[in-house]
């Protein structure tokens, strides 16, 4: 499968899935640890995909999304950001409605 | 003109900030001693007002995109002036680096 088509499944098959530096138990990158930490804190369920283990989907995710840097969260199939959102949309109280409508 | 000389006067030109800082936290991370890698953008702007925050992550992204084909990691605080006061004029700190940067 085309890379770009593998990214198109990942982002549809699962409601939350990040783009990340490592592992959520070993993450290799303090942006992807701290986007991780929020992300579980809300005690969902969601996927991940270590671009470090998989260097086509980090070559390619950037043009796909738009978007320069890793992590990439994405809630139903769209992206809502990297940590500096993800974090700041969770400080301000959104995050759990958007994490609730994708996986309800 | 160095990284942090680049990336404020391309800011400057793009967002007419009221108050913008570009922080090289280069020195935090596992990378060779001279290198330009790291950076911290807090932006100011009214023009940020009534977007959300993808938009205006984008619209950094794109005045930046030179210099984010060169840079690492660039983490990123948008607000516009009056999220700004009530966030008494501070932007979170960037996360401890966790040594993934010379594996990407």
């Amino acid at each position: 499968m085309e890379t770009i088509d593998r990214i198109k499944q990942q982002v549809t098959e699962n409601p939350i899935l990040i783009y990340m530096k490592g592992t959520p138990q070993m993450p290799m990158c303090g942006f992807s640890s701290r986007t991780i930490e929020v992300l579980k804190s809300y005690g969902k369920e969601f996927a991940y995909v270590n671009i470090i283990a998989d260097p086509e989907v980090h070559r390619a995710l950037p043009e796909f999304s738009e978007w320069p840097t890793f992590p990439q969260v994405f809630v139903g199939g769209e992206l809502i950001g990297g940590c500096d959102i993800t974090l700041e949309m969770h400080e301000r109280g959104e995050l759990e409605a958007v994490l609730n409508a994708a996986s309800a | 003109m160095n990284m942090q000389d680049t990336i404020t006067s391309l800011l400057e030109c793009s967002f007419a900030p009221s108050h913008v800082e570009v922080e090289n936290e280069t020195h935090r991370h596992n990378v060779p001693a001279d290198s330009e890698s790291h950076f911290k953008v807090t932006l100011v702007s009214e023009q940020f007002t009534g977007l959300p925050l993808i938009k205006q992550h984008r619209l950094v992204n794109e005045a930046l995109a030179e210099p984010l084909s060169k840079i690492h990691a660039l983490a990123l605080h948008t607000y516009n002036p009056d999220q700004w006061q009530q966030r008494q004029q501070t932007s979170p700190e960037s996360p401890p680096c966790k040594g993934g940067s010379s594996a990407s």
